[in-house]
């Protein structure tokens, strides 16, 4: 009997794996997974009600995996424009590391065990949250949004709002105003965080063809809608105070922290339009992530105190 | 019989193998102690409550 095969072991693209499980690990996307966790955890643990506290960690780590597969999905996606950003270029699969099928099948297995066990073991509401986040950031904002319009971050911020709102509905089973308002929070600091990034990093998005908005609009519109986020951002993050169910501890370090952001805002605005240092924008970067870590953390500290004490709602 | 035509890997491709190799082991563990400690966090004392 013949065995008729034209193929040679040499002939097709046929690769033997050099990842690492750094690789793979990468493909998560750690840094934006920590902040997915830290988010989800406040939204969690700030629920009314108790939660087996085995079954938390479960939740927290079933988002944080959900979190990682639309990561992979996104690289998987992103390769290409990914290839031409300096930022991103060393990534797995630019990089030649992983290859994109390797980091498809892995973002769709982490995708459906992620939401699974989130359903069968805690609540399928929050489960559908999850399935609904990663299919928002893989399917609307990669593939469709963050290549056509430069409202892209805006919408697409989206994603990164619901864990807090994940975390909510595993404790409790449903969404409240106060969920909502951890969204809003996320929501509403998305664009003047990414916008003041790509302000100085405008010549990489440029060559990537991503419509941000210095690139579309000019750096002035970008300017003023920055500010213009800002000063919606600043009493929606001390909402929970004004609306009661916070302490003075909470509405003092949000009222802080929101006229901060509107200050740095303010400077990014009055930045001239010759600055190519733009210190300015990389101020108001730097301190964005300390506004959202601080006013998380305050929220958290402040429900954990009204829990323990008794005193909260 | 001819030999059979294998792949020789390099020393690098056996390295990264075996590293995904107990990863994958890794994490199949840690899933078999999710599910373990969910049962018994779902279940509680009551899991071992059941007719002989």
């Amino acid at each position: 009997m013949a065995l008729i095969d034209d193929r040679h072991i040499d002939d097709a693209p046929f690769r033997m794996s050099e990842a690492t499980p750094g690789d793979y690990i990468a493909l998560l996307k750690p840094r934006v997974m920590s902040l997915v966790v830290f988010t989800a955890v406040v939204g969690l643990v700030a629920a009314p009600g108790s939660m087996n506290p085995l079954l938390a960690i479960i939740a927290i780590l079933a988002i944080a995996i959900g979190a990682g597969a639309s990561g992979a999905l996104n690289m998987w996606y992103d390769a290409d424009i990914d290839k031409i950003m300096s930022r991103t270029a060393s990534r797995p699969v630019p990089a030649g590391r992983v290859t994109p099928g390797e980091a498809l099948g892995f973002g769709l297995v982490l995708s459906v065990l992620s939401v699974m066990t989130l359903g069968v073991l805690v609540n399928w509401l929050s489960a559908s949250l999850l399935a609904f986040t990663i299919f928002f950031y893989a399917v609307i904002y990669t593939m469709w949004l963050k290549r056509w319009t430069p409202q892209n971050i805006v919408i697409g911020g989206a994603a990164g709002s619901f864990p807090p709102m994940i975390g909510w509905a595993a404790a409790t089973g449903n969404i409240s105003l106060e969920s909502v308002i951890l969204f809003l929070i996320i929501f509403l600091w998305t664009p003047p965080h990414f916008w003041a990034l790509a302000l100085f990093k405008a010549g990489d998005y440029e060559r990537a063809g991503i419509p941000m908005m210095p690139n579309v609009a000019g750096h002035a519109s970008t300017r003023r809608q920055i500010f213009a986020y800002a000063l919606l951002l600043a009493p929606v993050g001390v909402a929970p105070w004004l609306l009661g169910y916070t302490t003075l501890f909470y509405g003092v370090v949000s009222l802080a922290l929101g006229l901060g952001f509107v200050w740095y805002s303010w400077k990014v605005l009055k930045m001239p339009d010759q600055d190519k240092a733009m210190a300015p924008a990389k101020s108001l970067f730097g301190f964005s992530l300390i506004y959202l870590f601080v006013i998380f953390a305050a929220y958290l500290g402040d429900r954990l105190i009204a829990h323990l004490t008794g005193l909260g709602a | 019989m001819d030999k059979l035509e294998m792949v020789d890997l390099t020393e690098k491709q056996k390295k990264t193998r075996r590293w995904r190799s107990i990863a994958i082991g890794l994490a199949l563990a840690g899933l078999v102690v999710v599910f373990y400690v969910a049962t018994l966090a779902k279940f509680g004392p009551a899991v071992l409550n059941r007719p002989f």
